[in-house]
């Protein structure tokens, strides 16, 4: 077990919300095709209540901290809470499109101490870029912005969303990353809008090309080792949890909602008429995700996958129900080991018309 | 010899876990846990304490070691986690800013 993962066992038996993510705004300047948020202002938080909510995290025992959005700086004041954050001396990451980075707000970035700027980027080419960000000129923005908090020496992360219209430049993608010296990441995953529209969905890329990005080793290191079919499970691993939402992590919306994760929109509580932390410890909502334990999963407990999937518990609950398999998993582990899930099995069996149910 | 000061990086985050320091520098990302003798000198590392009295005043006395022993350890501590940067090291007191964030947490 590494020290991190010796924490995050350590938070999960204390109770403590070790890390949250935090949209300080939902307002953006782009307009990504794929985005699950919408755009307006519906009455933030203000400066001093963010403040507020960060005092209470700290005391909470916080450690990791994500800024996002929206765009983090379209929001008036921003980097006031950047550093009331360090002060605090939480681990602070933060997610931006970059286009409002100018040297002075890399140079404020590296002087508050920020230890990861993660940045979007969807191709290497200009054409498919901004027709994903519908903001002509927003990749050279981007890129411009790179340079900036590279010569300041903070740590960058390209983070490459994937989907039907750049499904194929993840590699020019990757390459720009080498070329700029920043770490790069892919997801494949497009979610539900917030509101639980589905609509965006018809643009996660096929099951073929999933396939081929899951066996690229320049992705996954050891295709071998990554794409092996799933061990045997045990009852330790029944007793497992799906993910950290909820358990050691929390989402805190720019409107004060608190949910167990960006991707998981079930309402816990709001730090306006509440403490964080009495959320936090006793939110109706929280505690049953905490009682759910892997056995507890009528579909997915048993599946082959149980012990590799990386089963996300809150698009399970757009799905339908917190307790359900979320199939876009479904298709990353069949795609990944070419096994069925007990999820695709279960949908593949043609439906009875006639039902008969018989007690002796 | 000369007395040696410490004073924590402001390029650092912090978090207390279960009475165990959490640490992770910003320039390089690694990551430590300190154990309760280790947090105990990272939280009386005010950059005007001479590590000398924090060893004989926070470790010695509270958990009841002896100086020899203890004055080693800390030693190694101070040169582990400098090399990290994360703690600075000085024969003379440090100045402080007033916005670095150096509270204890």
């Amino acid at each position: 077990m590494t020290l991190m993962e010796e924490a995050q066992q350590r938070a999960l038996d204390l109770g403590v919300p070790l890390a949250v993510h935090l949209d300080v705004t939902y307002r953006c300047n782009e307009r990504c095709v794929h985005c699950y948020l919408d755009h307006d202002d519906l009455g933030e938080m203000s400066t001093e209540e963010i403040k507020e909510v960060l005092d209470q995290l700290a005391d909470a025992g916080t450690f990791f901290l994500t800024f996002s959005g929206g765009e983090v700086f379209m929001r008036q004041g921003f980097l006031e809470l950047v550093a009331y954050a360090r002060r605090l001396l939480f681990n602070v990451k933060v997610k931006t499109n970059g286009a409002m980075i100018r040297e002075r707000e890399a140079a404020e970035l590296r002087r508050l101490g920020v230890e990861q700027i993660q940045i979007s980027v969807y191709s290497h080419r200009p054409e498919v870029h901004d027709a994903i960000t519908k903001l002509p000129g927003s990749l050279k923005r981007t890129l411009e912005s790179i340079r900036f908090l590279k010569s300041q020496g903070l740590k960058v992360v390209i983070a490459n969303v994937l989907m039907t219209s750049n499904a194929g430049d993840y590699q020019g993608v990757q390459q720009l990353a080498r070329d700029l010296d920043v770490h790069y990441t892919l997801d494949p995953t497009i979610t539900p809008k917030i509101d639980g529209d589905t609509s965006i969905l018809n643009l996660r890329i096929p099951g073929s090309e999933l396939g081929s990005v899951l066996h690229n080793p320049e992705l996954v290191g050891n295709v071998d080792e990554y794409c092996a079919p799933p061990s045997p499970v045990s009852e330790d691993d029944m007793d497992g949890y799906s993910c950290s939402a909820g358990h050691t992590a929390a989402y805190i919306s720019p409107y004060g909602d608190v949910f167990p994760c960006v991707q998981f929109p079930l309402p816990a509580g709001n730090v306006r008429r509440q403490k964080f932390l009495d959320i936090w410890q006793n939110s109706t909502a929280l505690k049953e995700v905490r009682a759910i334990h892997a056995r507890d999963l009528p579909v997915c407990s048993t599946c082959p996958h149980m012990t590799s999937c990386t089963r996300c518990p809150g698009l399970a609950y757009m799905e339908g129900s917190m307790r359900g398999p979320s199939s876009a998993d479904c298709e990353k582990s069949f795609h990944r080991t070419g096994i069925p899930s007990a999820n695709m099995l279960r949908k593949a069996q043609p439906a009875h018309l006639i039902q008969i149910q018989t007690a002796f | 010899m000369s007395e040696k000061y410490i004073a924590r990086s402001s390029a650092i985050a912090s978090r207390l876990l279960g009475g165990e320091m959490m640490v992770m520098s910003a320039t390089d990302s690694t990551f430590f846990t300190l154990n309760e003798v280790a947090t105990a000198i990272w939280q009386a590392a005010d950059g005007r304490t001479p590590l000398s009295q924090i060893v004989a005043d926070k470790i010695c006395r509270e958990f009841e070691v002896d100086l020899k022993a203890a004055s080693r350890d800390a030693e190694q501590f101070v040169e582990e986690l400098s090399r990290h940067g994360i703690l600075l090291v000085s024969d003379h007191p440090f100045e402080i800013a007033s916005d670095s964030p150096t509270e204890a947490a």
